[in-house]
């Protein structure tokens, strides 16, 4: 026996966020739950999209695929279907995912393709210095929305749930703790895993702070919920003022796209054989 | 060149496509080179849909201008196509559903009436089964013998048996052999040549190419002319071991395809040229990331939905421009199945060995219209060597080491010890951001100059990879036609016809449209005397691009874009003109 391989830890790459961003808890919780799982760092590969929690890839020692914006979906969907071996997690924001990116979110949920999505939600735009976001709840006042958000925002959690997603939870950066838990949980989940996490951003959103967060959550296995309940978690989902819940809403097992596909079920599509050499026959129907 | 034509009229829903397959399939079938050409609209039921068969001893590259046989269903068909027939042609028809007297004819052809509603009431209440007395009796008077249509109809019902393959067999005879009573076999008739040939359409041949090539993964969103590249595949994705997704769209059509390949697998996406507009963002990101992808761009009649059923060579700027900044990328385009074929093999060596995106420029006439090719023509045993370029040797990996040809080493998730981020962003070698704090620093500055030059000196490998433009006839020629994919078909018949004329001609093509090699290209154009270029849009982009990148000025212009293929008395007509009048 060797060595064993190295897990993911830190890359030599320092984090660029603001002094306190939110996304320093993910990255850090996103590192523990694949430390505790013991997954090799060279059999993950972190997919992201473009905005400030997009550049995460970079922070950590796997793979990682830094594509453009609202893709980190589609991509990692191409990577679980060529190499089903690999554990892929997307990686990115609510403008990324919920906006530009929120056709992609709904059709990877209802195929149930067997990976981790984790947003990091802080109702802004932070990157493109402080517009409105997906997420942004009403009379939010931005640079893009000067006499406030007209438009009522997305809900992450409704949506995964209505979307057909197999395990969905919502985190807080506030608790790495516990996200770590809701992240391992997601990577091990048979299916699509989809982590919110609430992740203020320090410079632009000066609402949805770590203090507006710590004064409104809950955990939801405290209050006694059933995650294989889906009508609760409707109910808790729709929860977000005084009282906001995090941990995990509902999961359920259903078979998973890569199951599903028939073509997988000789292994992973880039180990098996390729091209037509030998297979003169298939000439015949042209005749 | 001995040559015969069937053409089939009717509305769409009434089966004109498989009846003109069918006949298509009987010639080629005897061996003869065959061209299949579907005429359809934008509708399910309803409007006018015409197929022609074209068979000749020779080769016909195109639907050719004129007919032998018309089986009209409707009225409406012969008065569209009756004035293409030649002289001694014949049009079936059906007295019950339309009278039709010869002396509504244009001279030299007649009519000949076929009880075919009256034949398939002997078997069905089902008036579809009207077509098999009509397919019959065509067959008949194109020289098609009757067991060779039996064998073609009862396989194009596959593993479908019992009564229906009866009735179409029975009814099918009784066209025959009531046209054997009422008429005779056309002058034209060609007699059985040689082993048979395959018939397949450009997108079947793209999809076997990919096949062949090793494409383990195809994402693709459904749009006409690229849909049956997709249809193939799935049909053959399990007996192949290739994975195709249908995808919620075009965005996510080609991410899926750059994300397989990034974990390992060649991958292909196909669209037209609208689905195309959605993935030119992601292309450049395929040239950021240095990932290899296949994408197939079926051009249509634009701008906007256009013509969805129509075809145009209108998409050449819009490949050689897609995606902001600048990466090395190919274009290839191929004219017929065969090269279809051979493009598609070369498009992901290509990729494969110059971690680029590379087109294949098809359009509709090519993906959509059958054509005959030769065994040998479509040679499956494609050499795919192993896409890992490198194995861990316990030091840094830096993914994007900067090289002479501007390739690097290439790993693949899941290779220990190697790991890499692919990024969109401007990176340095080892794959880290310099977009952000970096940027703008001196030292980085230097760096992404150099990055810049490394990327960009692969589209200088491309171009010595591209082959030069092919020069069909003599050199000498006094006209040289110019023309790059599908209309290049229409060109070689219409040489064929004025070689008959005793008017020489020489035509060049461009196999591989983008890069050019400026050098080989005014070689090739050293010799050239009156050029007349002959394009399938308004402006002439290939004209344009010629001129753009080597100076080369085209003297003459044949530009077609009314969403039909090129025919080729139009290119007789004009080149006629050009040769006699010194054109305009």
């Amino acid at each position: 026996m060797g060595t064993p391989l190295p897990v993911v830890g830190k890359s030599t790459v320092r984090p660029t966020w603001c002094p306190g961003c939110g996304d320093f808890g993910v990255v850090a919780g996103i590192e523990a739950a694949l430390k505790r799982l013991g997954i090799p760092s060279h059999n993950v590969v972190l997919v992201s999209g473009i905005g400030c929690s997009s550049n995460l890839p970079h922070f950590l020692s796997a793979y990682g695929f830094h594509g453009i914006h609202g893709r980190s979906l589609p991509v990692a969907e191409g990577i679980r279907w060529a190499n089903h071996g690999l554990t892929v997690i997307g990686t990115g924001g609510d403008g990324d995912g919920f906006g530009i990116g929120v056709g992609h979110f709904v059709h990877s949920m209802r195929r149930n393709v067997d990976l981790t999505y984790v947003t990091m939600d802080n109702e802004i735009y932070g990157l493109t210095t402080g517009q409105a976001s997906p997420t942004s709840t009403m009379g939010h006042r931005t640079k893009s929305t000067p006499t406030g958000v007209i438009e009522n925002p997305i809900d992450p959690i409704a949506l995964a749930l209505a979307s057909g997603a197999t395990y969905v939870a919502r985190g807080f950066s506030g608790d790495v703790k516990q996200l770590t838990d809701l992240v391992a949980g997601g990577i091990q989940h048979k299916g699509f895993a989809f982590v919110d996490v609430l992740s203020p951003c320090v410079t632009y959103n000066k609402i949805n702070t770590f203090d507006f967060f710590r004064q409104r959550v809950y955990k939801l296995e405290s209050a006694g919920h059933d995650p294989s309940n889906l009508v609760k978690a409707w109910e808790r989902s729709l929860e977000w003022g005084d009282r906001i819940p995090i941990g995990l809403f509902y999961r359920t097992e259903r078979p998973t796209y890569e199951e599903l596909e028939e073509v997988l079920s000789a292994g992973p599509l880039a180990q098996q054989p390729a091209g037509l050499a030998g297979k003169v026959s298939l000439l015949d129907e042209f005749v | 060149m001995k040559e015969i034509a069937i053409r089939v009229g009717g509305q769409a829903g009434d089966g004109i496509a498989s009846i003109g397959e069918s006949i298509a399939r009987c010639y080629s079938r005897m061996g003869l080179h065959t061209f299949g050409f579907n005429a359809y609209q934008s509708v399910i039921r309803g409007g006018h849909v015409w197929f022609q068969a074209r068979a000749s001893d020779g080769r016909p590259y195109s639907q050719g201008d004129s007919a032998d046989v018309l089986y009209a269903l409707d009225r409406a068909s012969v008065e569209i196509h009756a004035p293409s027939l030649r002289r001694g042609g014949v049009v079936i028809h059906d007295p019950e559903k339309f009278p039709l007297a010869t002396t509504d004819l244009p001279t030299g052809v007649r009519a000949l009436a076929v009880p075919t509603l009256q034949i398939a009431r002997k078997y069905t209440s089902q008036s579809i089964l009207q077509n098999a007395g009509g397919i019959g009796a065509a067959a008949f008077v194109a020289g098609i013998p009757l067991d060779l249509l039996h064998q073609v109809l009862t396989d194009s019902f596959g593993r479908k048996k019992g009564e229906i393959v009866d009735w179409n067999l029975g009814a099918s005879a009784d066209g025959y052999r009531f046209a054997e009573t009422n008429a005779s076999v056309s002058e034209h008739a060609l007699r059985p040549q040689g082993p048979p040939k395959l018939l397949m359409t450009g997108n079947q041949a793209i999809a076997l190419g990919a096949a062949a090539a090793g494409c383990k993964f195809l994402a693709q969103y459904p749009m006409t002319p690229a849909s049956s590249i997709m249809h193939w595949m799935a049909a053959h994705s399990q007996a192949l071991g290739i994975v195709v997704k249908q995808a919620e769209d075009e965005l996510a059509a080609i991410h899926m395809a750059i994300g397989a390949s990034f974990a390992g697998v060649r991958s292909m996406t196909a669209t037209s040229g609208g689905g195309f507009s959605l993935m030119v963002e992601a292309l450049g990101m395929a040239g950021m990331t240095e990932t290899p992808v296949v994408v197939v761009e079926s051009q249509r009649s634009g701008p906007s939905t256009g013509l969805p059923t129509k075809t145009e060579q209108g998409d050449l700027n819009l490949m050689l421009g897609a995606g902001q900044g600048e990466f090395p990328r190919a274009i290839l385009a191929p004219s017929h199945p065969k090269d279809a074929f051979a493009s598609t093999v070369r498009a992901f060596q290509l990729a494969e060995e110059w971690q680029t995106p590379i087109l294949v420029a098809s359009d509709l006439h090519l993906s959509e219209n059958f054509a005959t090719v030769d065994r040998d023509e479509v040679p499956l045993d494609v050499e795919i060597p192993s896409l890992y370029a490198v194995e861990s040797n316990g030091h840094e990996y830096r993914r994007y080491q900067y090289t002479e040809n501007g390739v690097s080493p290439r790993a693949i998730p899941g290779q220990p010890g190697l790991q890499f981020i692919a990024g969109s962003d401007e990176h340095d070698e080892k794959g880290h951001l310099i977009s952000d704090v970096k940027s703008g620093l001196p030292v980085w500055v230097a760096e992404r100059q150099r990055m810049m030059e490394k990327r960009m000196r692969k589209l200088s490998g491309l171009v010595t990879a591209a082959p030069p433009p092919v020069v069909e006839g003599p050199a000498d020629a006094p006209l040289s036609f110019v023309a790059w994919g599908s209309t290049i078909g229409a060109i070689r018949d219409a040489r064929a016809e004025l070689d008959a004329q005793g008017r020489a001609t020489n035509l060049i093509t461009f196999p591989t449209v983008y890069p050019l090699d400026p050098d080989r290209v005014r070689s090739v154009f050293a010799t050239a005397r009156r050029t007349l270029l002959v394009e399938g849009n308004y402006s002439g982009q290939l004209g344009r691009l010629l001129r753009a990148e080597t100076g080369v000025e085209l003297s003459e212009k044949l530009l077609k874009y009314d969403g039909e293929p090129f025919f080729p008395h139009e290119i007789v007509a004009r080149a006629v003109e050009v040769m006699s009048h010194g054109g305009q």
